[in-house]
């Protein structure tokens, strides 16, 4: 470790006197007190077989459908989406490898921070009626992106209507 | 100073002057410009000429001061261009007051051993007499930290407030839209000028949060397809998640001594307020309603914790004692005021209120509960303020573009910082360095 670190370092230093000879010479200073970093690594979850995931592709099959919409400042679940939720509780609990992710999601308006709680609450929902149905509570986990990621842009009532919304994704769909 | 010695260093100045042009006039790398599109009744007439000793750093550093001077909407700039003043040189009192100076300061910069020095003079041209003197020495590299701690040593000779121009902002800008969207974190000058992405990622990031002393943000990550909070140390772009629960983790609130971050969770269902020991990673609910509990945001003395929650109904302003305990109603006017965060002396909240269908910053006296909306924006998001209290940071929607803007927390000054390509948001003003 200490000759790979010490290698490191002799290489760095030109390098190092180039960036400050620069800064010395251009008007904006050299914020050298300050690193840029990238995102790594994924999460890890457990893979569903090749039978489940055609089960939950099957676009005859109520486990196609992933979205639950809200009305306008409301997060219990419609009725109109028991048959959706029933089909997939079930799937869940007949396949002990399923994970899901329910992201809540808000429109654009207000508070990012108030909204992201919003959301929550619809996943929450979405997640309470899923364990309702008999899907086990430890193979899902209910979150929110807020308003961060709207599906549709628009200032208009279509707009909020396509963002009130909770979707579901499966291993490897997150 | 008499006139003659300002003539024979105007000759100097000039060819100076003329070797930096190409400098000056590159479009350098900035991404926010400041406008100052409001302004005080009365400014301040300040006659900062040129910097002696080296003459093009004195010419440089000069302009970054004027510059922030000049962007608080409290001063008027004497055009001095292309005079060169030593900090030493005697004050022609007469001269100066006949060019409109109440005010003058002179400065000689050098950089003795690979540093930064200016030294500096605040002359009271009216009162002919002294307000002061100081030497700034900063690092070799730090060319504009030397100008932003010179015009904070001005401005607070000629305001008696402390300045500003020393400290740095936090603030996301987001490039394109849908699955093409780039998120950077960028950390620049106050007055926008640095810009340095500290982080970047192709989801979305909010809520930074400064670490008190400066040296780290928190913030929340999207990374992970759920929000998840991350601690970066600023020098070495260290970075490790300080909440990754079980379900969403957000709203980061740096305690005053940096011991500890108030979080909102919803590892429990709903969110609710946890208190994270930074040591340990420890975590202890602190508030326990059904409802939802967010924004968190302390005192600056430590002891509260305001905070939004729609317990009562609608989203409303709370405060709560640090360690957790029964929490009051702050705010009452309206059915949405969220966001709020506390003054530096501790006296006012700045927070966001919806009125006639707008989101403006307004802001609450503590001790009258007077509330005073300071925005007729629709859009506004994320108030915060400078370290000297005397502006407000926030975003905003103009153009249908996301842009920061900042008002005087008396309301009288305003201030526009454009990106030049995206949306900027999320604003966390930093301390002074």
């Amino acid at each position: 470790m200490q000759n790979i670190t010490r290698k490191h370092f002799i290489r760095l230093v030109p390098a190092l006197a180039v960036a400050l000879l620069a800064a010395c010479s251009s008007t904006p200073d050299n914020s050298s007190d300050l690193a840029s970093v990238d995102a790594t690594g994924t999460s890890g979850v457990p893979k569903l077989s090749a039978a489940a995931m055609a089960k939950l592709r099957d676009p005859n099959s109520p486990l196609s459908k992933r979205s639950v919409y809200f009305n306008y400042d409301q997060y219990d679940v419609k009725s109109e989406y028991n048959s959706q939720l029933q089909a997939h509780a079930k799937f869940i609990a007949s396949e002990p490898n399923a994970r899901v992710l329910v992201q809540g999601n808000t429109d654009d308006r207000g508070s990012r921070e108030y909204n992201l709680a919003l959301g929550q609450r619809r996943a929450d929902a979405v997640k309470k009626q899923l364990v309702l149905m008999g899907a086990p509570e430890s193979q899902i986990e209910s979150v929110s992106l807020g308003k961060e990621k709207p599906k549709a842009l628009g200032d208009n009532e279509s707009a909020w209507a396509e963002n009130r919304r909770a979707d579901m994704l499966y291993n490897g769909e997150y | 100073m008499n006139m003659r010695t300002l003539l024979t260093r105007t000759t100097r100045g000039l060819l100076a002057a003329l070797s930096m042009v190409a400098l000056i006039s590159s479009p350098a790398f900035a991404q926010l410009n400041v406008e100052v599109v409001g302004a005080g009744m009365q400014r301040i007439p300040v006659a900062v000429p040129n910097f002696g000793g080296d003459d093009g750093l004195g010419k440089e550093i000069a302009a970054v001061v004027r510059n922030d001077l000049a962007s608080t909407g409290l001063f008027n700039i004497i055009n001095t261009d292309p005079l060169v003043a030593e900090e030493n040189s005697s004050v022609d009192f007469a001269a100066w007051r006949s060019r409109g100076a109440d005010a003058l300061a002179t400065a000689t910069a050098t950089r003795p051993g690979g540093q930064i020095e200016v030294r500096v003079r605040v002359a009271d041209i009216v009162k002919r007499g002294s307000l002061g003197n100081t030497t700034v020495t900063v690092p070799g590299n730090q060319m504009r930290l030397a100008g932003h701690k010179v015009a904070d040593f001005i401005y607070q000779k000629l305001t008696g407030q402390p300045g500003y121009f020393s400290s740095r902002i936090a603030y996301v800008l987001k490039q394109g839209n849908g699955p093409a969207a780039q998120y950077q974190l960028i950390v620049a000058d106050a007055d926008g000028q640095n810009p340095v992405p500290v982080f970047k990622y192709n989801q979305p990031i909010i809520s930074p949060a400064w670490s008190p002393d400066g040296t780290k943000l928190a913030y929340v990550s999207f990374e992970k397809s759920k929000p998840v909070i991350f601690e970066q140390t600023l020098k070495t772009g260290a970075r490790r998640a300080v909440a990754s629960f079980r379900g969403s983790n957000s709203a980061p609130a740096w305690s005053p001594d940096g011991s500890r971050l108030v979080v909102a969770l919803s590892r429990e269902g709903g969110t609710q307020l946890y208190s994270i020991a930074l040591a340990t990673g420890q975590a202890t609910r602190i508030t326990n309603t059904s409802g939802i509990d967010t924004e968190p945001s302390f005192s600056p003395d430590g002891q509260w914790i305001y905070f939004t929650s729609d317990r009562g109904g609608s989203p409303q302003i709370y405060k709560m004692p640090a360690g957790g305990g029964s929490a009051q109603r702050v705010s009452f006017d309206g059915n949405y005021n969220v966001t709020a965060r506390p003054s530096p002396d501790g006296r006012t909240l700045a927070f966001i209120t919806r009125r006639d269908g707008g989101f403006r910053v307004a802001t609450l006296d503590l001790a009258t509960r007077q509330v005073t909306v300071l925005t007729d924006s629709q859009r506004d998001e994320s108030p915060t303020f400078s370290p000297n209290g005397q502006m407000i940071l926030y975003a905003t929607i103009l153009g249908g573009r996301g842009v920061l803007a900042a008002v005087s927390a008396d309301g009288q000054i305003r201030q526009k910082l454009s990106a030049v390509n995206g949306d900027a948001r999320e604003p966390a003003w930093g301390p002074n360095r």
